[in-house]
């Protein structure tokens, strides 16, 4: 299991930033890919990058003058979401993949989560809030509002946008300054952060984690728990990269749909399903 | 035929179909193109010089 989300990792990551030329000529993608969005947080100013990014569409559609319902990102939310839920986050998101190989360095003492992380989990919310919802509708840059959480935090548009762009792309290298020297301390300090923590961007802060969590509890691709079969050994709990308790795991806001309880299971009585039955006992074709 | 008469197996597919009618409506709106536009240009505030 393991393997294979790692192959669909890598897969997805360079199916949608296969734009080879663009890392060459310091220039991104312009076809009509891009009126579509993809499920994970893919800068679209990535010179590889084939489709747009939903946070960054969302606060598109925000950033327009007066205000309408950003239906059309909804849509990707509700679409993405409702099918595949943080699933997203676990297999085909390019930032969590980054964090996942960091997280692999064999430094530090492992830490699946960070002090306070009852509280911190919030953050997310807050930055879906704040940044993504309220920066974007009434933060204002000269006339033009601003999409404050691509301007101010995002650490994926710096690695796979800002980083890649300026070395290709001398004008824009001389215009680099204060605003981006402090995205890329939060893309430092991120990045320093996963080698010890899992994934702490999507835990405390990705807003489109945030979004996706509150689908895990209906999404069609879920982790079923049989509990007539579980034996308490805890190897889920254990294996969990994020902490939860098995109790957790198939509703939890926080899941990724990693499937490392899949796996850990010695009696198979978690699986990966596309439906789930109320009393939780096997479906008759499981039997 | 049990499938469809536990209301809560099918959420997932309510908002499977509520994502179409939402693109629908966004797409009818112009948003599309406007999604378009934002991504098909450098995305200065993304790179930290906007």
């Amino acid at each position: 299991m393991k393997k294979l989300r790692l192959i669909v990792q890598i897969v997805f990551t360079v199916m949608t930033n296969g734009y080879a030329y663009g890392f060459m000529s310091g220039k991104i993608y312009q076809g009509n890919l891009k009126y579509a969005c993809v499920p994970g947080l893919n800068c679209y100013s990535c010179p590889g990058a084939v489709a747009a990014c939903p946070i960054g569409a969302l606060q598109a559609l925000l950033n327009q003058r007066g205000f309408q319902v950003p239906f059309a990102a909804l849509g990707f939310f509700f679409l993405f979401g409702s099918l595949l839920g943080r699933f997203v986050c676990g297999w085909l998101c390019p930032f969590g993949l980054v964090q996942d190989l960091l997280h692999k360095i064999p430094v530090f003492r492992k830490r699946k989560i960070l002090p306070l992380h009852h509280i911190l989990k919030y953050g997310k919310y807050v930055v879906l809030f704040l940044l993504v919802g309220v920066g974007s509708m009434f933060l204002f840059g000269g006339f033009a509002k601003v999409p404050a959480f691509c301007k101010y935090l995002c650490p994926s548009g710096t690695l796979f946008g800002a980083l890649p762009l300026l070395a290709a792309n001398g004008m824009l290298r001389t215009q680099a300054g204060g605003l981006f020297f402090w995205k890329l301390g939060i893309l430092l300090l991120i990045i320093v952060l996963s080698v010890k923590v899992y994934r702490p961007f999507c835990q405390y802060l990705c807003p489109l984690g945030a979004i996706y969590g509150w689908f895990n509890r209906f999404s069609l691709v879920r982790i079923r728990w049989e509990k007539e079969q579980c034996i308490s050994c805890m190897a889920c709990e254990k294996s969990c990269p994020v902490a939860l308790s098995v109790r957790e795991i198939s509703r939890s806001p926080e899941c990724i749909r990693c499937g490392r309880c899949v796996e850990a299971c010695p009696n198979k009585c978690l699986h990966f399903t596309g439906m789930r039955r109320q009393n939780g006992s096997p479906e008759p074709a499981d039997r | 035929m049990r499938f469809w008469k536990n209301p809560e197996q099918i959420v997932w597919l309510w908002g499977v179909l509520l994502g179409i009618a939402f693109l629908g409506i966004g797409i009818s709106q112009g948003q599309l193109a406007a999604i378009w536009r934002k991504a098909t240009m450098i995305c200065m505030e993304c790179i930290g010089i906007g």
